[in-house]
């Protein structure tokens, strides 16, 4: 989902730089506030992040004869509610568009907006959505990251199509062939994410229920105390 | 848990050694970066398209670039680990002194 350096128009960077800026501060206003007001979460958030430093770096081989990598944004969504994963989604991006020229500052905002920002609100929307119906948190979990990491690729397809319309078909052709790159490559990978991420949720049951019941998110959810 | 988390890893190894076996027989498979393919169909639609500007740094070669993949997944699973394994030994004491106070 990274777009390379100088690969958006820059009418294009600069409108997606603008829509992602406040979610990104607001982001920011809010992990500042946990820290100061429940400063024993800085840990569990500094794993959240860890979490999609990992996965974002591995390039994982896909039944389409290509590669690609998951996002790990979905386990802070889930955890600490989908706002405060723009910021350490941003600084993941930033990481990789300085040092790996990997994405790019131009276009930081429009990989902020896929990943950051779109990615955890469809994964914590899931989360909310399937446990309204009853769904076990395995499950719940694992959709949400799961989907929350496809949702990432089709903003960034969106996105492309957007700036890159096909001359024939349009935008819609345009977009159909970036999901025809993206889609199939990242759909086991994208369950890969989920599977992964019930793992860390599992182990975060069982040695951090004292913590987890204190979260804001998601107090409820994570009341149950799992027992081997 | 253990069994249940076991069968969760397990499962995503197999999904990432199957899809390197169907990736590999399909015809052309080089594994190559489905954000470069994405790159290569910009340029594909729109030829006269010239990226606007360049990477500040770039990684001088393949392997300075894994150096730096790598050094990022570790410092992750580095954090990661540490947290967990910090919450394991905290709740196995906690455990531990709830058995003894109540002896």
């Amino acid at each position: 989902m990274h777009i390379a350096e100088g690969f958006l128009p820059p009418l294009h960077a600069a409108a997606w730089t603008a829509v992602s800026l406040p979610f990104v501060m607001v982001s920011a206003r809010r992990v500042n506030r946990l820290m100061q007001d429940q400063p024993q979460f800085k840990l569990l958030l500094a794993a959240s992040g860890a979490f999609a430093f990992v996965l974002s770096a591995l390039k994982l081989p896909s039944v389409t004869g290509s590669c690609s990598h998951a996002t790990g944004t979905g386990l802070g969504a889930i955890l600490f509610g989908p706002s405060v994963m723009a910021l350490l989604g941003t600084i993941v991006l930033l990481f990789q568009a300085l040092l790996l020229a990997h994405g790019g500052l131009t276009t930081l905002g429009a990989n902020v907006f896929s990943m950051a920002i779109v990615g955890p609100w469809v994964a914590y929307g899931l989360l909310r959505g399937t446990q309204g119906l009853n769904a076990p948190l395995a499950v719940s979990v694992f959709l949400a990251a799961m989907l929350g990491d496809m949702a990432t690729y089709t903003v960034t397809a969106g996105q492309l199509a957007l700036a890159f319309p096909d001359p024939a078909s349009g935008v819609l052709g345009s977009f159909i062939k970036f999901m025809g790159v993206f889609a199939p490559t990242q759909l086991p990978l994208a369950v890969i994410e989920g599977l992964l991420t019930v793992v860390i949720v599992n182990l975060l049951r069982q040695y951090s229920s004292d913590e987890l019941r204190d979260l804001q998110a998601f107090p409820r959810l994570f009341t149950v105390e799992v027992r081997p | 848990m253990k069994l249940r988390n076991g069968g969760l890893i397990v499962a995503a190894i197999i999904l990432v050694v199957v899809s390197l076996v169907i990736g590999g027989r399909r015809e052309g498979a080089e594994f190559a970066g489905a954000d470069g393919q994405a790159m290569k169909a910009v340029t594909a639609l729109h030829p006269d398209y010239q990226p606007w500007f360049s990477p500040l740094w770039q990684p001088p070669s393949r392997e300075i670039e894994s150096l730096l993949f790598a050094l990022q997944a570790a410092l992750g699973s580095g954090l990661l680990g540490y947290y967990l394994g910090l919450r394991r030994g905290q709740s196995r004491r906690n455990k531990q002194d709830r058995a003894d106070a109540g002896d």
